[in-house]
């Protein structure tokens, strides 16, 4: 496998501008000969597919929900980062870049930081412009709030739905090139396999979750945008139908895997209650703004607090430890996302949990409340607190909200260049479903930028210049669906699907989901071990196992068949999970969300730069066979290789 | 958070396809937390049909916190239930008493056919946007986003109704399945910003003349939509969409 990062020449802040003037154009009137495939229509996808059509490619873009605004972006809540310094508070592209690479824990790439951070800008500019209605001071101008691991406020935000409002002026966008033809739409069409013809993506198959049908499909390059990885764990706050197929699908056709082991455990989401649960609800990063964090100093004080026995407003503040405004006295609340994840497991396993189970802290708002009036915080959070006590049963307006950290996104993904193609030529990789911009660990709010970057402005350029520098003009739109590679990965599609329909055991695809789940979360979840690792691998062997020779689908293939679409997508899980758990424990260090209990100063995580400041690639070799790895070594040329501190 | 559980009775739509007919099914599923969700004790009947090998009952979902408005259901008559400001995701059998019957239905409205069970087709609404639910705007031409200020007044009403999650229960609730809160909240959220001002007739004569094609009825004024949408988004939207397009058709009249 051979990583060439393909970093442009010049110092950082132009490699960018000399990248673009690099690329090879196509001439308007060539473009609409080329044709592309995107895989996935939330904010990298459907940004992509939206402006590739603008720009006259033709587009089919394929998506698993029942429409292309049902991607799960937009469950976001919080905001979107952009160094536009309309605070005056000292802002800028450079400091966005130094936030985001130090909160990544210097695990990646400089030149994709950087231009995420230039390209931030314009991606407010851009929203704005498509009517996304962004909160705004009465003076007409917008409004910014701040998010976890920076001191200052460039979070742009619409109430607490901010994904839901930039997804949607994707989807408008999108909505618009569909009515003019130039994209294809494709919903209810979920990807099982891309297609290479000599080495080269040039199509995928899909199944068609209404009919059952598979089908080939033909392009000139490939884009997959299909999100992380986070239902690993089972519960997390993804949507139920978010899944690693597609990435892992590329995975074992070739493409590099790089990182899987960067999973980011959210700090503040609802605790976990019982067995019945199907998710984790987050509760948006924004509420540390005004929300204290704080568990009791004493056990006791603890124990009484879980049964009920004394209110949390009773606790007098003498007795209460605000852990993360004690540890970390500059950021407070607002320390990033694995470093309160980790204070939080911390002090509950010390036994000072608050919620029945023990895995929980208070977040309170108490004070906030006195000082700025019930209506403001309503006004801020209305939304997040009305959901709260509809999942929780009480308001959080009377008492604190009770949280935990819970699986949220992932760093990890498909190893990308600096043009977000894959090792694969022709298959491209955006969003999260990619691994390239927030290293071991993502800063709030940055995941929306880094979608919209790679959708409206990354790929279109890219996949530009891939056209203009690899398919001539007289060989445009020239893919065959009837290639003998397209039988072969069709044949392999339906072979799949008949095998697990033929099992007919008793154990059903949830089932084997949640224990898989359990698995992934106890012993590669928020700490990690060699043993650990070393015995999630044996066991995600034996629930493969399992899996394989007691499964049961019921129903039809050629129908709508929503256990047949989990079966085949907690089977891809059982793979990449051991993946996930080879790259954990070869990564002998702790950084960002990767904890490594052998690796810590006081449970804080210690980095081993000497040995891993590089990207993790792995290659697959086949399943249950150990995968290869590779390294891309990162190169800092523009920030120093500090100790991570927020204190 | 006290946790208890109860059973409850089911009367579930049962359709193959829109081809075959459907009927009601009971099942009664026993030992539900009242913490738990709806969609997770509709999760836990599929369980038991399955080891029962019996099929399960097909509904959409995704996000299971309120927002992707996939899940459909029409709970005892009520599209998502009868609480108040929430999803079908978001209800919880806490609402529930031990031994109720409930009926599930899908969203029924002729624009919407039926997919199987309790789901359905609302690609409707996703035509009713490409005919006119957008900025036309391009990559790249965007000035900076300080450069028109949008009064606080403007842009939060802007909002109220861009929050629509586009799940239909306003059409399912609707004696007259009509699309006009949904058509609207767009419409007037667009139309409203200055941003959208160029293009606000010919918004509104595409978007309302898609809803009729679509097959939609006409607002008689009852207000079952804005008390079944999960999101609160008001009457006053409609009656702002009839101002635009009334506007629009006589301006098309004179040719203006």
């Amino acid at each position: 496998m051979k990583l060439d990062s393909n970093i442009p020449e010049g110092p950082l802040e132009k490699k960018w501008t000399n990248a673009k003037f690099n690329y090879k154009l196509v001439n308007p009137a060539n473009k609409r000969k080329y044709s592309v495939i995107v895989v996935g229509s939330g904010l990298a996808g459907g940004a992509a597919a939206a402006t590739m059509g603008e720009l006259g490619y033709n587009v089919k873009c394929f998506c698993y929900q029942d429409s292309p605004r049902r991607a799960h972006s937009i469950a976001a809540q919080g905001g979107i980062n952009a160094a536009k310094n309309y605070q005056n508070d000292g802002d800028s592209v450079f400091r966005l870049f130094y936030d985001t690479i130090k909160g990544g824990d210097f695990r990646s790439r400089e030149a994709n930081v950087h231009r995420l951070a230039e390209l931030s800008t314009a991606i407010i500019d851009q929203c704005v412009a498509q009517g996304v209605p962004f909160a705004r001071e009465y003076g007409g101008m917008l409004d910014n709030r701040s998010f976890g691991g920076a001191q200052v406020s460039r979070t742009f935000y619409a109430r607490g739905q901010t994904g839901q409002q930039l997804l949607l002026g994707a989807y408008q966008s999108l909505s618009r090139q569909i009515a003019l033809g130039q994209v294809k739409m494709y919903n209810r069409h979920e990807m099982l396999d891309v297609v290479l013809v000599d080495g080269v993506a040039k199509g995928i198959i899909t199944r068609n979750l209404v009919t059952g049908k598979i089908e080939r499909w033909g392009a000139d390059a490939v884009v997959l945008a299909t999100g992380g990885y986070s239902t690993v764990f089972f519960l997390s706050t993804n949507a139920a139908g978010c899944n690693v197929t597609a990435a892992w699908r590329a995975h074992r056709r070739g493409a590099g895997f790089a990182n899987p082991c960067y999973t980011q455990i959210h700090p503040t989401c609802i605790p976990q209650e019982g067995e019945h649960q199907s998710k984790l609800t987050l509760m948006s990063e924004s509420l540390r703004n005004d929300g204290r964090v704080w568990v009791p100093k004493s056990r006791e004080i603890a124990a009484k607090l879980r049964k009920r026995q004394m209110k949390p407003s009773e606790v007098k503040e003498e007795d209460r430890d605000y852990f993360l405004e004690r540890k970390y006295p500059s950021f407070g609340n607002l320390a990033p996302r694995d470093i309160s994840s980790r204070a939080a497991k911390e002090a509950c396993d010390d036994g000072r949990g608050i919620a029945p189970t023990g895995f929980g802290v208070y977040l309170d708002f108490a004070e906030a409340i006195n000082r700025l009036g019930r209506a403001k915080i309503e006004e801020r959070y209305g939304n997040l607190f009305d959901m709260y006590e509809n999942i929780a049963g009480y308001s959080a307006y009377d008492e604190p909200m009770m949280i935990y950290p819970a699986p949220h996104y992932t760093m990890g993904g498909l190893w990308v260049d600096y043009n977000l193609q894959t090792t694969i030529p022709g298959l491209f990789a955006g969003g999260e479903c990619n691994f390239s911009d927030h290293g071991a660990n993502r800063l709030g709010a940055s995941a929306l930028m880094q979608g919209l970057a790679d959708g409206y402005f990354v790929l279109p350029a890219t996949v530009s210049n891939y056209f203009g520098t690899n398919i001539p003009v007289g060989k445009a739109g020239k893919f065959d669906v009837n290639h003998p590679a397209f039988d072969a990965a069709e044949n392999e599609v339906r072979e799949r699907i008949d095998r697990m329909m033929s099992i007919k055991g008793s154990t059903s695809p949830r089932a084997i989901h949640i224990e898989l789940g359990k698995i992934m979360l106890d012993k590669c979840g928020m700490a990690r071990s060699h043993e650990s690792l070393t015995q999630a691998i044996g066991e995600i062997r034996a629930l493969r196992e399992k899996f394989w020779n007691d499964l049961v689908i019921p129903g039809e293939k050629e129908e709508f068949n929503a256990e047949l679409e989990r079966a085949g997508r907690v089977a891809d899980h059982l793979e990449f999970a051991e993946l996930l758990c080879y790259d954990a424990r070869d990564r002998d260090e702790s950084c960002g969300g990767h904890f490594r209990i052998e690796h810590q100063d006081e449970g804080e995580a210690v980095r081993h730069d000497d040995k891993f400041a590089h990207v993790s690639v792995w290659e697959f070799k086949g399943a249950g066979v150990e995968p290869v790895k590779h390294t891309e070594e990162l190169v800092f040329e523009n920030v120093h290789l500090g100790v991570r501190s927020y204190k | 958070m006290s946790e208890h559980t109860i059973s409850v009775k089911l009367k579930v739509w049962r359709q193959k396809g829109a081809q075959t007919p459907g009927r009601f099914v009971e099942y009664e599923v026993k030992e539900v937390s009242t913490s738990s969700s709806f969609l997770e004790m509709m999760d836990l009947l599929n369980e038991e049909l399955i080891a029962r090998g019996e099929d399960p009952v097909a509904f959409d979902h995704d996000c299971r916190e309120g927002i992707c408005g996939q899940c459909s259901m029409t709970i005892n008559g009520i599209p998502h239930g009868r609480n108040r400001l929430q999803t079908t995701c978001q209800l919880h059998m806490r609402s529930f008493t031990n031994g109720e019957t409930i009926t599930i239905e899908p969203f029924r409205a002729e624009p919407f056919p039926l997919v199987k069970d309790l789901v359905v087709d609302r690609g409707a609404f996703d035509r009713i946007i490409q005919a006119g639910g957008y900025i036309e705007q391009r990559v790249g031409s965007a000035q900076d986003a300080n450069a028109i200020p949008i009064g606080k007044v403007t842009a939060d009403r802007a909002m109220d109704g861009a929050v629509c999650i586009g799940c239909g229960a306003c059409v399912a609730v609707c004696p007259n399945a009509s699309a006009m809160l949904f058509t609207s909240a767009k419409m007037t959220q667009l139309n409203l910003l200055p941003q959208g001002k160029p293009e606000r007739h010919r918004r509104a004569v595409g978007m309302v003349g898609q809803m009729d094609a679509e097959g939609f009825g006409n607002c008689t004024n009852i207000g079952e939509c804005e008390a079944a949408c999960p999101k609160g988004i008001s009457l006053d939207f409609i009656a702002s969409m009839n101002r635009d397009y009334a506007v629009a058709k006589i301006k098309q009249l004179f040719g203006a």
